[in-house]
C-alpha cells in the first residue's frame, strides 16, 4: 500500500510508510503553545461566535420543544399505542451511542497502547459527556411528569415506594448514570496537568486564577505523576466494561420485551459495534472541521482519520452481520410473526426506512472504505460520517418503530407519525451539542498537551554508561 | 512538620529529562533523599530515580469497588425482598441474576470515583500554594518543557553552599534557591 502514495511528503515515516501521528519538528514548547494558544488568546476567531451562536439559536429548539411538552404533556408527541416508543427513545439511544466512540478512543485505546489516539482522546471525551447531556435529556421529558424523574432513584421516601429490580428501564439508570460520573470524571483527571499548564501560560488573572483553581495545585511532581498514571490506567480499565455494558443495557431494554424484532439474543455485541460504529462517525465529523479550522493538521494527521475509519470499517462490518443475522434469524426461528416482522421491516409501509438503512450504514461505507485514497481524503471522509451517523439513527429507527406499530395482533396494529414538536426536540439537541462543543473547544485545552508532549522523540531517557542498575540500592 | 520560613530548598532547572534523571540517580547515589523532579509529562525514569515504585492508588479503587458491589447488592435485595417486595410475573422476590446488573455499575461507578478522588487525595491535592511556586523560573517551565530537581532543606545531608556545588556539577540550566 505503501508505494502508492508519493514518497517525498514529509507527513509519511519512510520506515513504515504510514502517515505519522504528529508532523515532524515539533518540540515540547510548540506544541504546548499551539494547544494553549487556542485557549488563551486574546482574540477569539469570528467563526466561533458564528458557530457559538448557531449552535445556540438551534438549541432553543430543546428549549421551545420541552417548555411546550411541560405544558401540553406527551401527547405533543407522535407517541401512541402501539407505537408508544417514538423519536425520544431513538434519540436517546442513538446519542448515547455517539457518546461511546469518546469513551473506546480515551479507555480501550490507551489499554491497547495506541498512542496515536493522544491528539484526539480529548475531545472525543467531550464528545462523550456532551452526547450524554443530549441523551439524557430524553428518557427524562420521556417519562411523563419529568418533575418527577428522580423517583427513578433509589431514595428513602414518606412513600415507602422503591424501584424494581428486575426491570431493564431500572439497570438503564444505573448504567447511564454511572456512564456519566465515569466519564465527567475520567475527563477531568486527564484535564488536570493540562489545567496546570494553562494557568502557567495564561496572563489574564482571571485565567489563572480560574485555571489554578482548577488544577487543583498541579506542580508536575514526579511522585503525583506515577499516581496520576496509575489513576488513569484504573479509570480506563475501568470505563472499558462499562462502556460495553451501558449500551448492553440499553439493548435489554428492547431484548428482555417478548415483541418480535426485539427479543434476541445478538442485541448487546450487535448495539455495541453500533454505537462504536457512529461514534466514529462523529468523532470524524467533529474533528475534520476543527483541525482545519484551528489548523491542527500537525496533530491530527492523517494517520488519525484513516485508523479511525479502519475501526468504522471493522465495526461496520459488524453491523452488517447483526442485520444479516437478524434476517437470517428470522427465517430459521419458523417463527410466524419473526418472519412478517422482518418481512414488514422490509417490504412493509415504512419499508423505505429499512433500505435507507442498507444504504447509508452498509452500501455506502463497507464498500468505499477499503480503498486508502479514500480512507485519506478528507471531503469524502467528512461526508461519509454525515451518512454514518443518518445510517445509524434510522438503524434505531427502525427497531424500534417498525417492531411496534405492528405487532401480534393485527387489530391493535397502527402507525407512527412524528410530529413537529419531535423534530424541534431532535434538531434542537444537536444544536446543544454543538454550542456546548464550542464553549469546549475555546475554553478547554482540547489535544491533551501532555500526551502529545509524550509522543515527541525527546521524551526518550538516553542512558549512558551507568545506568539504575549500578546505582546502590538503598532503603530509606 | 517542616518550618514554614526560611529555604524550602534548592532547584536545579534542565533543559532535557536525561540530564534529569542523571542528576537524580547522582543525587541519590549521593545520599540524598528528600528531594523531589517536577516534569512537564510523567518520566517513568525519574520515578526509579526517586525509588518510588508504590502508590496506593490501585488499592483505594480496588476497596471502592468492592464498597460499591456490595452496597449496590445489599441494597436491592433490601429492596426487593424486604422493603417492597413485588410480584413481578412470579420470578422470586430474591432475583440475584437481575440484580447483578446495577451492582455491577455501581462497582466501577465506586472503583472509578475512588480511583480519581483517590489519587487527587494521596497526591496532597488541592494545594493551590506550594513553595516550588516561588521559584522565578519554575512556572515558566515545569508544565511546559522544562525538568526541574528540587533537593529539599529538610533532607539532613542539606546545606546551601556543599548542595549547590553538587548541583552544580550537571548541566543544570541554573540552580536557584526556593523560600518558603
Amino acid at each position: 500500500m505503501a508505494t502508492k502514495v508519493p514518497l517525498n511528503d514529509p507527513m509519511i515515516d519512510p520506515r513504515t510508510g504510514e502517515y505519522a501521528v504528529i508532523a515532524p519538528g515539533h518540540n515540547f514548547k510548540s506544541v504546548t503553545q499551539k494547544i494553549a494558544g487556542i485557549v488563551l488568546t486574546s482574540n477569539t476567531p469570528l467563526g466561533w461566535f458564528f458557530g457559538l451562536m448557531l449552535g445556540g439559536a438551534v438549541a432553543t429548539g430543546v428549549v421551545i420543544g420541552c417548555t411546550w411538552l411541560f405544558l401540553k404533556g406527551v401527547g405533543i408527541w407522535g407517541v401512541t399505542i402501539p407505537g408508544a416508543w417514538g423519536f425520544a427513545i431513538i434519540n436517546f439511544v442513538w446519542w448515547i451511542g455517539i457518546g461511546h466512540a469518546g469513551t473506546l478512543i480515551s479507555a480501550i485505546l490507551l489499554l491497547f497502547k495506541q498512542t496515536w489516539r493522544n491528539s484526539i482522546n480529548r475531545f472525543a471525551e467531550a464528545m462523550t459527556i456532551f452526547a450524554v447531556v443530549c441523551a439524557g435529556t430524553f428518557p427524562l421529558i420521556h417519562v411523563g411528569r419529568p418533575w418527577l424523574a428522580y423517583w427513578l432513584f433509589p431514595y428513602p421516601n414518606t412513600m415507602n415506594v422503591w424501584p424494581q429490580f428486575r426491570s431493564p428501564l431500572a439497570w438503564d439508570v444505573f448504567a447511564v448514570s454511572t456512564y456519566a460520573t465515569i466519564s465527567i470524571v475520567f475527563w477531568y483527571v486527564g484535564m488536570i496537568p493540562d489545567f496546570g499548564t494553562l494557568r502557567d501560560r495564561a496572563t489574564m488573572p482571571f485565567a489563572k486564577y480560574m485555571y489554578g483553581l482548577l488544577s487543583l495545585g498541579w506542580r508536575g511532581s514526579t511522585r503525583h505523576w506515577i499516581r496520576y498514571e496509575s489513576a488513569s490506567l484504573l479509570l480506563a480499565g475501568l470505563s472499558t466494561p462499562l462502556v460495553l455494558s451501558v449500551h448492553t443495557v440499553i439493548s435489554f431494554d428492547f431484548a428482555v420485551a417478548a415483541l418480535a424484532g426485539w427479543h434476541t439474543t445478538i442485541f448487546p455485541p450487535y448495539f455495541v459495534a453500533g454505537a462504536i460504529y457512529s461514534g466514529f462517525a462523529m468523532v470524524l465529523t467533529l474533528a475534520i472541521p476543527i483541525r482545519k479550522f484551528y489548523h491542527l493538521e500537525d496533530m491530527v494527521t492523517l494517520r488519525h482519520l484513516d485508523n479511525m475509519a479502519k475501526v468504522m470499517l471493522g465495526t461496520g462490518g459488524i453491523v452488517a452481520y447483526g442485520y444479516g443475522m437478524e434476517v437470517f434469524m428470522s427465517w430459521y426461528s419458523a417463527s410466524h410473526w419473526e418472519f412478517f416482522m422482518m418481512w414488514n421491516r422490509m417490504f412493509g409501509p415504512m419499508g423505505w426506512a429499512y433500505w435507507i438503512l442498507i444504504l447509508t450504514n452498509i452500501a455506502i461505507p463497507l464498500t468505499s472504505l477499503w480503498s486508502r485514497k479514500l480512507r485519506v481524503n478528507v471531503t469524502y471522509l467528512f461526508v461519509l460520517s454525515l451518512i454514518v451517523n443518518t445510517g445509524m439513527w434510522f438503524e434505531r429507527f427502525v427497531i424500534v418503530v417498525t417492531s411496534l406499530y405492528r405487532d401480534y395482533l393485527p387489530s391493535s396494529w397502527g402507525t407512527y407519525r412524528a410530529t413537529k414538536w419531535d423534530y424541534m426536540i431532535y434538531v434542537g439537541t444537536m444544536g446543544l451539542f454543538t454550542f456546548l462543543f464550542f464553549l469546549f473547544v475555546r475554553f478547554l485545552p482540547m489535544i491533551p498537551m501532555s500526551e502529545i508532549r509524550m509522543m515527541l522523540p525527546q521524551t526518550k531517557v538516553k542512558r549512558g554508561g551507568s545506568d539504575a542498575a549500578s546505582v546502590v540500592e538503598e532503603r530509606v | 512538620m517542616p518550618p514554614r520560613e526560611g529555604i524550602y530548598g534548592l532547584l536545579a532547572e534542565f533543559n532535557t529529562p536525561t540530564e534529569l534523571v542523571e542528576a537524580t540517580e547522582a543525587a541519590r547515589h549521593a545520599g540524598y533523599r528528600r528531594m523531589e523532579c517536577y516534569t512537564p509529562y510523567p518520566v517513568e525514569e525519574a520515578a526509579e530515580a526517586l525509588h518510588f515504585h508504590k502508590t496506593r492508588v490501585p488499592l483505594v479503587c480496588l476497596l471502592g469497588g468492592l464498597m460499591g458491589v456490595t452496597t449496590a447488592y445489599l441494597m436491592e435485595t433490601w429492596i426487593n425482598v424486604w422493603a417492597y417486595p413485588l410480584n413481578i410475573a412470579g420470578r422470586p422476590l430474591f432475583s440475584w441474576p437481575a440484580f447483578i446488573i446495577p451492582a455491577y455499575e455501581w462497582t466501577i461507578l465506586f472503583a472509578g470515583l475512588s480511583a480519581a478522588f483517590g489519587m487527587i487525595a494521596l497526591n496532597g491535592m488541592p494545594q493551590l500554594y506550594h513553595p516550588v511556586f516561588n521559584a522565578p523560573n519554575f512556572r515558566n517551565g515545569a508544565t511546559t518543557d522544562k525538568f526541574f530537581l528540587c533537593l529539599e532543606a529538610v533532607d539532613p545531608q542539606f546545606s546551601l553552599t556543599e548542595t549547590r556545588k553538587f548541583l552544580e556539577q550537571f548541566p543544570a540550566v541554573s540552580v536557584v534557591e526556593v523560600d518558603h
